[in-house]
């Protein structure tokens, strides 16, 4: 049922979209991002210059990211694609690109040089994970900790495992990925032995294992807005959530919590241009202005997400309102980057269902 | 409670009808918890208020014999109802007291009454058959299996439902489930029946022909019945004894043909029976009779019965059927000129309208027969009528 | 009067057609009307609710996808024996071959890796690796030339998975909707015990609605009752107190129960103010069974009071008088008499709080911790995150058949007349 709801809900959205985009005289690109504060980001160093600058387009946005890729699915179903330029995770948007679903672009040939003249493949690097992304913002999935309930900060992601230590609740993601990880790091693995040792034999019992150590002590988030409240009202000592999320909960809100960026997982996210968008052309002009190398500095002003461009780390500066040097808040801050891991899509795009089962199955005992 | 306790106390009236005679003269006015040796129900000064500012009913005092069959009849909102919960125990009174068999009851609740009721939608409980239904109240009190069963066979041969045992109310017709609500309340032999207006959702026929087998009920099993209803044909057909009640407050007590013959009170002339009303000053009095002054003149000798000084105004009431067209010389105390109206045929007499003293509503019910035949729209007629026939009432507020 | 009798001793009217055919004919207008007049509900639920459900009983067996990819591959297959320990031959390779060059051009080799992915470990990259390399490979054979490719072509599981996995329509996503699965020798075994998560949750959804549908009723009950017997005006007002809830979203009202039932929490800071517990020992409320069941019976208790005020205002005063009356304490009264009244509003109450309980997934999730969770937290996981759709949909389609067994139970033992919403 609940999946005819969805299809339903596809169906009705998409329809809604259509009539909505023949109804404009002005060109208008539908933009699917997260909502919030990400979206506002982008809207203040993207869409609002862009729209400046071109009055004839008209940028819409749509806050489904989250059922993006289940969402394009029942578009292409039906054959009727009404968003232009989704913002997604790289591992949705290997998938996507795999699919068909999204588009295949030539970086260089799309994408801005960066100011010194290098093709954008080069500027961008390790984080065109495929030929359909184009990368936007590193975030990294790290832990914040309570400054006041906490005898000694931690410092290391193993202080998480630590109950004698650092006694108290903590929430981790309700998910097999990064738990897996952390749990194999600080039983003993070497860093770059983890996804050797996980898909083995006995891996995952391993990290389990790991885990059930502090099983009763922890609570598993769903949502990334969990865990600051959670923290915010003393529920849990120590939790992961996205780095965006903790800077705004100890900045914004002055919340007395501290960051822990030990062995920080970084993912990127970015865009993908859905294979049968009606205004590929325009997409591709928005697409070289949003992620030239000033724009993606730009965005750093609103959000504490590092731009994905070489080029961009140097122009990174102040936040917008708060006037805080945003570059030690980077996750790619070389300060914050001494220990980092880079999820990895292969392997999680092979076990994710067999292992989230297990994952469950382990949560249910 | 046990039928013990029930039987050792005394029998204080034997028979319905000398009860009748000893209170026809209306309210009793005993004092608050004076003994009355007569009294099987007894309301002493009660009074009931809903809304802690009006009386709905005031100050009522009222004896009810065993065996008794009295009926509370009104129209609606004049507290007979009132009564008649407070008497089952739903409502408290909010002063004064009411005594069964002697027993004050205002503290016993009311499953401890022993009071059956039928109320006016029969309330059959509608997820148990008929018998068990009848079966609820002996069920209750613990009574042997063989003895309810036998108990529920007889209740229901009592109201020609025999075999309607294992029926649900639902698959009744409203008179049986009407029989079947008069068994429950009776199963048990309680001490009193109340009855509200249980015959209010039947048609007419209907009606009439349970009136008739709840009278004869009543009369064979002996119990006490108080029953409350509108209708006062419903009234006069099966009471022993009728309160007539109107704005919280007992109007008159009497018997049904006392109610009729003998209205005290120009509300109850009014509310039983059809009537015909003329209004006037007292001129003079003479011992039980008077001369009323008709506003249009004329002079009407009447009986005084509820009238004030001379010179007050006053209402006369004069039954339809005592009025006589053309009365011979010598048959009657008052004679009027009138014109026929209107004729109305009704087989075994004809209503007539007449136009008297001022009034055209004025009603007359002549037999059919040949005596009358010439009796036509706009004929002149006299009319006249005995002077015991013609009551001098209080004249009614409205007026 | 006198009848007109036709010739073959029908009645007929006065124009002499059958009586029949001039009714009929008389009362068409009146059905067209009719038709006219639910066209347009019955549209919305065939597109909005007929057409999705019937879309998902298809999705949870079908399996195109393998056979419509790989069609000379799964061809090639059938005169392999899966129950054997050789591998395929050459052709088999060869057909591979030729169905991972067409659908590397298509794009359609990873969903065949996703879906197999679903059934074992590893077929999502072997196919996404393999349509990249394929293309290199210039010139048979293909049997060494594929397993150079990916050394799991070599495997004789990989083949099992794929023969057992290539009908047109599989039985595999209800295998794996009760925790079992097609074997590699193609027979059905239980699931590894610790992958074993389906069965249980739908045991725990059960449950857990089914005391999330007793505490509707023990507290609704007794305020259906309340309101019943108030005088309107008053139960009006009350009524829409009983409506508030509505007006709020369900995520406030859900985050508002996080905020009062957490440990540092309104209610468990008034525990420990009040000393009933010491600040150690605070109960855990939320995030567990216990956060489940309070929240989600704070939110569909509506549904439980309104049919049973709506049945408890129609059952009149006089019943429980008369029970009284006859001589039962006003308990058994009500037990006995105003009690069973009720029971076709307990039902539609039991049934709706029951239904709408099991399909609840946003409450759960965010209230529930790990113990709290339902079934259908994981059918929009594998919706919206998993992308199993035919996993999704089986589990759906069990859920669906179990409200049904349990209405059709309902029928048998109340009987469905007697259900009465308002």
């Amino acid at each position: 049922m609940r999946l005819a709801a969805k299809t339903l809900l596809a169906l009705t959205t998409a329809g809604a979209l259509a009539a909505l985009a023949t109804a404009a005289p002005a060109q208008e690109l539908v933009v699917v991002s997260w909502g919030g504060a990400y979206s506002k980001s982008q809207q203040n160093a993207y869409h609002d210059p862009y729209m400046q600058a071109n009055p004839g387009v008209k940028i819409v946005n749509d806050d489904s990211a989250p059922e993006a890729v289940s969402k394009l699915r029942a578009m292409n179903e039906v054959k009727n694609v009404t968003w232009d330029l989704v913002d997604a995770v790289a591992s949705d948007a290997i998938r996507l690109c795999d699919e068909g679903l999204a588009e295949p672009i030539n970086h260089d040939e799309v994408l801005a040089p960066a100011p010194d003249g290098s093709p954008a493949s080069k500027d961008f690097g390790a984080f065109i994970v495929s030929e359909c992304f184009i990368p936007q913002i590193v975030y990294s999935t790290t832990f914040g900790y309570r400054k006041d309930k906490l005898a000694t900060a931690p410092t290391s992601v193993c202080d998480v495992f630590d109950l004698k230590k650092f006694p108290g609740k903590r929430s981790l993601e309700k998910k097999p990925i990064n738990n897996f990880e952390w749990a194999l790091l600080c039983d003993g693995v070497a860093p770059d032995k983890i996804y050797d040792v996980m898909g083995a034999d006995g891996g995952v019992d391993r990290a389990l294992k790991k885990l059930d150590t502090i099983k009763d002590q922890v609570i598993w988030w769903t949502k990334g807005a969990q865990t600051p409240q959670l923290l915010a009202d003393g529920e849990v000592v120590i939790g992961s959530t996205y780095n965006g999320r903790l800077f705004s909960v100890i900045e914004e809100e002055k919340q007395p919590i501290g960051m822990l960026w030990d062995w920080q997982v970084f993912d990127i996210d970015g865009w993908i241009i859905p294979a049968g968008t009606k205004n590929l052309e325009a997409v591709k002009k928005y697409l070289r202005y949003a992620t030239d190398t000033q724009r993606l500095a730009d965005q750093a002003k609103y959000i504490s997400y590092g731009p994905t461009r070489a080029s961009s780390a140097p122009l990174v500066g102040k936040h917008a309102t708060l006037g805080i040097d945003m570059k030690a808040h980077m996750p790619t801050d070389p300060k914050n980057a001494k220990t980092t891991l880079l999820y990895n899509y292969e392997f999680w795009a092979d076990n994710q269902d067999d292992f989230t089962e297990r994952f469950e199955a382990w949560l249910a005992k | 409670m046990p039928g013990g306790a029930r039987d050792a106390l005394p029998d204080m009236v034997d028979e319905g009808s000398d009860v009748a005679e000893t209170s026809s003269d209306g309210v009793a006015v005993g004092g608050a918890g004076g003994a009355n040796d007569n009294a099987f129900v007894r309301f002493a000064e009660v009074q009931k208020s809903y809304d802690g500012i009006s009386l709905v009913v005031k100050s009522l005092n009222l004896d009810i014999a065993k065996g008794e069959f009295l009926t509370m009849l009104g129209p609606s909102g004049s507290g007979k109802t009132t009564c008649l919960m407070m008497l089952a125990g739903f409502e408290p009174a909010t002063y004064g007291e009411i005594y069964l068999d002697g027993q004050p009851i205002n503290n016993v609740p009311p499953h401890k009454r022993d009071i059956g009721m039928v109320f006016q939608n029969y309330a059959l409980f509608p997820h148990m058959t008929v018998a068990e239904n009848l079966a609820f109240p002996l069920n209750v009190r613990r009574m042997g299996k063989a003895e309810v069963q036998e108990r529920v066979q007889r209740a229901l041969d009592m109201v020609q439902l025999g075999a309607f045992g294992g029926r649900r109310p639902a698959q009744l017709s409203g008179g049986q489930q009407q029989r079947v609500a008069v068994a429950r309340a009776l199963v048990f032999d309680p001490k009193l029946v109340l009855m509200d207006e249980p015959l209010g959702a039947l048609d007419k026929q209907l009606r009439e022909q349970m009136q008739y087998e709840i009278k004869h009920i009543h009369e064979n099993l002996e119990v006490t019945v108080v029953y409350v209803t509108h209708d006062q044909s419903e009234a006069l057909t099966m009471s022993n004894r009728i309160a007539v009640f109107n704005d919280g407050v007992i109007q008159q007590l009497a018997p049904p043909a006392d109610l009729y013959e003998r209205p005290d009170n120009s509300f109850v002339a009014q509310f039983i029976g059809e009537n015909n009303k003329l209004t006037g000053t007292l001129a003079a009095r003479n011992g039980t009779g008077c001369e009323v002054t008709l506003d249009t003149g004329e002079s009407v000798k009447a009986l005084a019965v509820n009238t004030g000084a001379v010179g007050e105004r006053t209402m006369l009431s004069l039954r339809p059927e005592r009025v006589m067209v053309d009365p011979g010389e010598g048959q009657c105390d008052t004679r009027v000129p009138g014109r026929v109206e209107e004729l109305i045929y009704l087989g075994d007499h004809i209503r007539t309208r007449i136009s008297v003293c001022g009034r055209d509503d004025f009603i007359v019910k002549v037999p059919n027969s040949t005596e009358h035949a010439g009796l036509a729209p706009g004929n002149d007629v006299a009319l006249g009528w005995r002077l015991e026939d013609c009551r001098a009432l209080d004249m009614p507020a409205n007026e | 009067m006198t009848d007109v009798t036709g010739t073959n001793g029908e009645l007929v009217t006065a124009d002499g057609r059958p009586l029949r055919a001039s009714l009929a004919r008389a009362l068409r207008r009146q059905k067209l009307q009719a038709l006219l007049l639910v066209a347009p509900l019955f549209l919305f639920i065939l597109v909005s609710f007929v057409l999705p459900i019937a879309d998902m009983l298809f999705r949870s067996v079908e399996n195109s996808i393998v056979a419509k990819v790989l069609p000379e591959t799964t061809t090639a297959l059938r005169s392999w024996d899966p129950q054997g320990d050789a591998l395929p031959g050459e052709e088999v390779y060869a057909a591979l071959y030729r169905d991972m060059l067409i659908a590397a051009k298509n794009r359609t080799a990873t969903r065949v890796g996703q879906r197999l992915n679903y059934e074992s470990s590893g077929f999502s990259s072997l196919f996404r690796s393999s349509a990249r390399k394929v293309k290199r490979i210039k010139a048979g054979p293909y049997k060494p030339a594929m397993i150079k490719a990916h050394k799991k072509w070599g495997k004789l599981e990989t083949w099992q998975v794929i023969a057992n996995y290539n009908a047109r329509y599989t039985p595999g996503y209800f295998y794996a909707a009760v925790d079992a699965r097609i074997d590699t020798d193609g027979g059905v075994t239980m699931q590894d015990e610790d992958k074993r998560i389906y069965v249980n949750l739908f045991l725990r959804t059960l449950g857990l609605s089914l005391t999330i549908t007793l505490a509707t009723l023990v507290l609704g009950f007794p305020a259906a009752y309340l309101l019943a017997l108030l005088p309107t005006a008053k139960s009006n007002l009350l009524l829409i107190l009983v409506l508030l809830p509505f007006w709020t979203s369900l995520l406030v009202r859900t985050t508002a129960w996080i905020a009062l039932l957490q440990q540092q929490g309104v209610i468990n800071e008034f525990l420990v103010f009040l000393s009933i517990v010491g600040t150690d020992d605070r109960p855990r409320l939320i995030h567990n069974q216990v956060g489940t069941v309070i929240a989600m019976t704070h939110i569909l208790l509506p549904f439980m009071v309104l049919p049973l005020y709506s049945v408890m205002k129609t059952i009149p005063k006089s019943y429980v008088r008369a029970a009284i009356s006859l001589g039962a304490h006003p308990w058994r009264a009500f037990w006995a008499v105003y009690f069973p009244s009720t029971v076709p509003g307990i039902g539609a109450g039991a049934i709706l709080v029951f239904i709408l309980a099991i399909g609840y997934y946003i409450t759960p999730d965010l209230v529930g911790g790990t113990s709290g969770t339902f079934i259908s937290n994981r059918i929009a996981l594998h919706i919206s995150s998993s992308l199993n759709w035919g996993l999704a949909a089986a589990l759906g389609v069990i859920l669906l058949g179990i409200v049904l067994a349990l209405y059709l139970l309902y029928d048998k033992i109340v009987g469905i007349d007697n259900m009465k919403l308002g």
